[in-house]
């Protein structure tokens, strides 16, 4: 080819070529969300091909986890996801729950539910303001951190950490919730809610964050499902699937009477768009403004199921019960088990020979798979166009390289 | 200063001059770099305050308001890194070439009448053109910095500025034709009055092509959302990525320089310079020829009245900024060819016909017409005789829209009354 191109008389007559260059964007790059590092094979402004590395975070999670009991490894799946680590240490507690075939309290299940949903909205903060970082803008990143900040001290006041919580644990909670938390939870909420409009003025309708956003790195339901990809990144392509709803039923049983409607847009519309500015005409379903959007609608849906599970939770007069022992034995046989995390479905799979520690562990990171599919997004693209697909796809390297 | 030196302390004229020049020069360069300290300060405080926070708190008291001393502090003692590979020479030359373009183009910008470094006859060409000469210190320090993302950062410069010079080349051209002069200061003395008389209300055309240059302004001088140069989240720091140290603080010092040389170019090109919205002094019976100390006075107050307008263009520059996300490279360059370019052509026909259809103004008494003159500053074609005999003439107003003959100020003219550098006198 290049041999073509010396001999074509036209080219040598203009002698003007452009060569491709090959560029490192990261895994020290102010965009990419900790130690990713990514190959860009450039050609100008225009990207050709990107090719994710990682392993820059990786930790041997899962072969620790081959040497703890499965209480002990709980701190670990707090550093996968730490924007989200309530999130992490529920899938993996209801995994070896659905080994153990462990029902928590029905007190304790309504915690987790408060729990959780809480920590989504905390790392859909996160995930949106650094989105807007990505896109240039500054400030809505420090807005979405002091609301977390709040949600922190929450979390704190209820087990300590401010970080990595080790809240939820297998058999329940480590700890029942202090006096006075609910009321604090529903000041915060009630604080937060008209707040959400500020972030759809500065970045949903934005007409820069717009342009910046819609109709980039469209990706069909189709190359969604082929990739693996799962959670917002999955129902912004338009795939209704929520693993609160079609998930198992050890799972799914946790979300048993709670009513929600999974953030997907169904018809054109999406749940209760009315609340909401409408979709900008440039929009394509599975663009980077829809991932976007749907993460924005789970912090208004995750809200609401707040709401609901701090009336459950308190109508519950029962024990908050016991996690199980700290060197409980796991009865022989393995069990798989995904939960919808905010990054998308987390999936931990534990072997076990009937001691109290697993024969064999593994995660599967939502955030792994939602990244595998930079490659096919970021093709022909703009150099400023990468860092909005990536951040799009809201990945954690913690959890990918665990 | 020049001629209390020669007369008075009886100095050869050579040394006199450059004396005088010197003054003339420190002045400006302490002016503006204590300027950039402040402005610097301000964003800090301003972003902060945007951001629910507080920002720099206890560096000098209270506000912080010696945070940037302290910064530029820290910054003479970092360590000078210079990456293996560089152009050696254009890596150290670039910040320079920056700098110096940005800080020479207030050579010609008037801070109130007759306070200006070098009254030129060209002024609005010169600065423009001064201003523009900054994005080569940028594309050597991209290019010399051996570094891919320096490279992007300055090429990405080089074409945004280059065709954002277009539009803003019209934005400018419009106040020139209304006042028939290039001349900042005969510029800024047309809008003379009240706030009415300013170019930005002169008529429609002018009031959107007033935006159309913010627009341009901030997207030459690569502030937010035109910052594509320096852009974090894709070019870690765009051209300036391999700097550090004072040269980086180089960088830094000619951005807000540019900023504010932008924005006081637009108070004076539409906003009516030194003119206040009031005209207090004239209501007071004050003015340019009353007398040596309310003279005085009175450029001092319209010194702080463009300081003023000149602030708070940055400050909008940095509400953008801290506001805004950033566009793309293609998105800035449509803004710029589809959006700007045709809008500030069709805004200067629109200000052409609208001169021809009403050359005395609308509204006659409250809007002047633009070609009157103030009185008094001017005597004859030349119209630089604004020196310290000349002040005190008798007023003799010249409207030259009623005879047509524009009044524009000669080369040689500008060139033989040097002593207008006032600044220090």
């Amino acid at each position: 080819m290049a041999q073509l191109i010396d001999d074509d008389p036209r080219i040598i007559e203009f002698d003007v070529r452009t060569d491709e260059m090959l560029v490192n964007m990261g895994p020290q790059h102010p965009s990419t969300h900790g130690v990713l590092r990514l190959v860009l094979r450039t050609d100008g402004e225009i990207v050709s091909e990107v090719e994710p590395h990682i392993g820059y975070l990786h930790r041997c999670a899962e072969k620790i986890g081959e040497n703890l009991t499965a209480r002990q490894w709980i701190p670990y799946t707090d550093r996968m996801d730490y924007l989200a680590a309530m999130n992490m240490n529920l899938g993996w507690s209801l995994a070896v729950e659905k080994l153990m075939q462990y029902q928590v309290s029905e007190r304790a299940r309504h915690l987790r539910v408060l729990i959780a949903e809480m920590g989504r909205i905390a790392s859909h903060l996160v995930g949106m303001g650094a989105y807007g970082l990505d896109l240039g803008t500054f400030s809505p990143f420090l807005y979405a951190f002091r609301e977390r900040e709040k949600i922190l001290d929450l979390f704190e006041e209820a087990c300590g950490a401010r970080l990595t919580y080790s809240y939820i644990t297998v058999g329940g909670l480590t700890a029942d919730l202090p006096p006075g938390w609910l009321r604090k939870c529903e000041d915060f909420l009630d604080q937060f809610e008209p707040i959400i409009k500020e972030y759809h003025a500065l970045l949903t309708t934005n007409a820069i964050f717009v342009k910046r956003t819609a109709n980039i790195g469209v990706m069909s339901p189709e190359l969604a499902i082929e990739y693996g990809c799962s959670g917002p990144v999955l129902r912004g392509s338009g795939v209704d699937q929520d693993m609160r709803r079609d998930g198992e039923s050890i799972y799914t049983a946790m979300y048993d009477g709670y009513a929600f409607e999974v953030a997907v847009m169904k018809n054109g519309h999406y749940p209760r768009d009315h609340q909401y500015p409408p979709v900008p005409a440039d929009a394509v379903i599975g663009d980077c403004w829809h991932r976007f959007f749907v993460r924005m609608l789970e912090v208004v849906q995750s809200m609401d199921l707040v709401r609901q599970s701090i009336d459950r939770y308190s109508a519950c007069k029962g024990p908050l019960g016991e996690p199980v022992k700290l060197t409980e034995k796991i009865p022989a046989g393995d069990a798989y088990l995904e939960t919808e995390c905010p990054k998308g479905q987390m999936g931990f799979y534990l072997v076990s020979d009937g001691s109290a520690i697993p024969w064999r562990v593994r995660a599967r990171s939502s955030s792994f798979s939602n990244l595998a599919v930079t490659h096919e997004l970021c093709r022909g693209c703009l150099i400023a166009d990468v860092p909005a697909i990536v951040g799009s796809l809201d990945i954690v390297m913690g959890e990918i390289d665990r | 200063m020049a001629d209390f030196l020669i007369n008075t302390v009886g100095l050869p004229e050579w040394l006199a001059w450059t004396i005088t020049a010197l003054v003339a020069a420190a002045l400006i360069l302490n002016v503006i770099a204590g300027g950039a300290l402040v402005f610097i300060w301000a964003e800090r405080k301003i972003a902060a305050r945007i951001q629910d926070r507080l920002g720099p708190t206890r560096t000098g008291g209270r506000f912080g308001w010696l945070q940037s001393l302290a910064d530029g502090i820290k910054l003479l003692a970092k360590e000078d890194l210079m990456p293996e590979g560089a152009d050696g020479m254009l890596f150290r030359l670039a910040p320079y070439i920056s700098f110096c373009a940005s800080f020479c183009a207030f050579i010609a910008l008037p801070f109130a009448f007759d306070f200006v470094g070098q009254r030129l006859n060209v002024g609005v060409f010169f600065v423009v053109a001064v201003l523009g000469l900054e994005v080569f210190g940028v594309i050597l320090a991209g290019y010399a910095s051996a570094s891919k993302w320096s490279l992007f950062g300055s090429m990405r410069e080089a074409a945004q500025v280059v065709s954002y010079e277009v539009p803003l080349g019209m934005c400018v051209v419009v106040p020139v034709m209304l006042a028939g002069s290039m001349d900042l200061v005969t510029i800024a003395e047309k809008q003379s009055g009240w706030l009415s008389s300013w170019y930005l209300f002169h008529d429609p055309f002018t009031f959107v092509i007033f935006w159309v240059y913010v627009t341009c302004a901030v997207a030459s001088v690569n502030r937010a959302p035109f910052d594509l140069a320096e852009a974090e989240s894709e070019l870690v720091a765009g051209f300036h990525t391999e700097y550090s140290g004072l040269r980086w603080s180089f960088f830094f010092m000619a951005e807000y320089g540019s900023m504010f040389l932008v924005s006081a170019l637009a108070a004076v090109l539409f906003l009516g310079g030194w003119n206040g919205p009031i005209p207090v002094a004239t209501l007071l019976g004050l003015s340019e020829g009353t007398g040596d100390t309310a003279n005085y006075f009175v450029r001092l107050i319209g010194c702080g009245n463009l300081l003023l307008k000149a602030t708070l263009g940055v400050l909008l520059m940095m509400w953008v900024r801290w506001t805004l996300p950033r566009l793309r490279i293609d998105q800035v360059m449509t803004t710029c060819l589809k959006y700007c370019t045709p809008i500030a052509a069709a805004m200067f026909a629109g200000a052409m016909l609208w001169q021809l259809a009403f050359p005395g103004g609308v509204v006659r008494g409250i809007s002047r017409p633009a070609g009157e003159i103030r009185e008094g500053w001017l005597e004859g074609p030349g119209g630089l005789s604004a020196g310290r005999g000349a002040v005190g003439a008798k007023p003799t107003a010249i409207p030259s829209a009623a005879t047509g003959t524009p009044v524009v100020p000669t080369l040689e003219s500008s060139i033989e009354s040097r002593d207008v550098v006032k600044v220090g006198s």
